[in-house]
């Protein structure tokens, strides 16, 4: 299994996730865009998810509920922008508990030759404090030692 | 629907309190014992009142307590707040770890399944067995 590369420069605004994928672009795109597929892979295993809305085009409406094993539900919407293509695959994303923080998420789908594939993925929040936010469970990459503590004390906690 | 609206007001509250690396620090040292604002202010070489400003942030997402002993005031960290938040925030990078590990999985299905040719959309599924 590859590990993906995940990158969040201090002070920025964005987050860039790229991973290979054995398979070529246009199934991996399919993926992405394919209802049936997506409630297959996108999400821990833990979460039950629930597919509202995915009416992928231009303008079309996604929304998506993760469920936990106590019944706790995450619900996720935003809408999808331009035809998917393998240069791109646009969409705004909002969780729903942190309402009115939304990101733009593109994706690009390279073909890296021998049938794999070189998942982009790049979601621009509105300030680097956003960003942060959703990241305060302390990715290591590129972010403050502060997050480090502050994994040890959710660490601690979750005990 | 109902728990995530009622999520809703608290996480935000929570993240827009952990955006801060001053107010990180307080919780940290707090995941020690609790503390009183002389001794939350003494590490990070700010002001009191500004110490004090970032404990009204952390009280007020829930994340602390405060109580009066004396002439002093103890704040507490509070465990439930972060929790939930660490429990969705399982992390951003485990989440599409997991997410893309899946992706694998349903690849190779696809991939060997070149019996997959069913029409776009068909909602067949199936392994191939």
């Amino acid at each position: 299994m590859t590990e993906p590369e995940i990158t969040a420069e201090p002070g920025t605004t964005q987050i860039i996730i790229t991973r290979e994928f054995d398979a070529p672009p246009e199934q991996v795109l399919r993926a992405h865009t394919d209802p049936d597929l997506v409630t297959r892979w996108l999400g821990p295993r833990a979460y039950e998810m629930k597919l509202d809305q995915w009416d992928v085009r231009d303008g079309g409406r996604w929304r998506y509920i993760h469920q936990d094993d106590q019944g706790n539900e995450f619900g996720f919407h935003g809408v999808f922008h331009g035809e998917p293509s393998l240069d791109t695959f646009v969409q705004t994303f909002e969780f729903e508990g942190y309402p009115g923080h939304v990101s733009l998420n593109t994706a690009t789908f390279e073909d890296i030759g021998g049938g794999r594939t070189r998942l982009r993925a790049n979601a621009v929040f509105q300030s680097a404090e956003d960003r942060d936010g959703m990241l305060a469970s302390g990715m290591e990459t590129g972010v403050s030692e502060g997050y480090e503590r502050l994994d040890e004390v959710l660490a601690e906690i979750a005990r | 629907m109902s728990t995530t609206a009622m999520a809703a007001g608290s996480l935000d509250a929570v993240f827009g309190a952990l955006a801060d690396p001053i107010r990180r620090g307080i919780l940290d040292r707090l995941s020690g014992g609790e503390a009183t604002v002389a001794e939350l202010t003494a590490p990070f070489g700010v002001s009191q009142p500004a110490i004090s400003r970032h404990l009204k942030v952390l009280e007020r997402a829930g994340l602390i307590t405060r109580t009066r002993r004396a002439t002093a005031r103890l704040s507490h960290l509070e465990a439930e707040p972060l929790r939930a938040a660490a429990t969705w925030l399982v992390g951003y990078r485990e989440y599409w770890d997991e997410s893309y590990d899946r992706l694998d999985e349903l690849l190779a299905g696809l991939q060997d399944g070149k019996a997959d040719r069913s029409p776009p959309g068909d909602p067949t599924g199936r392994s191939t067995s």
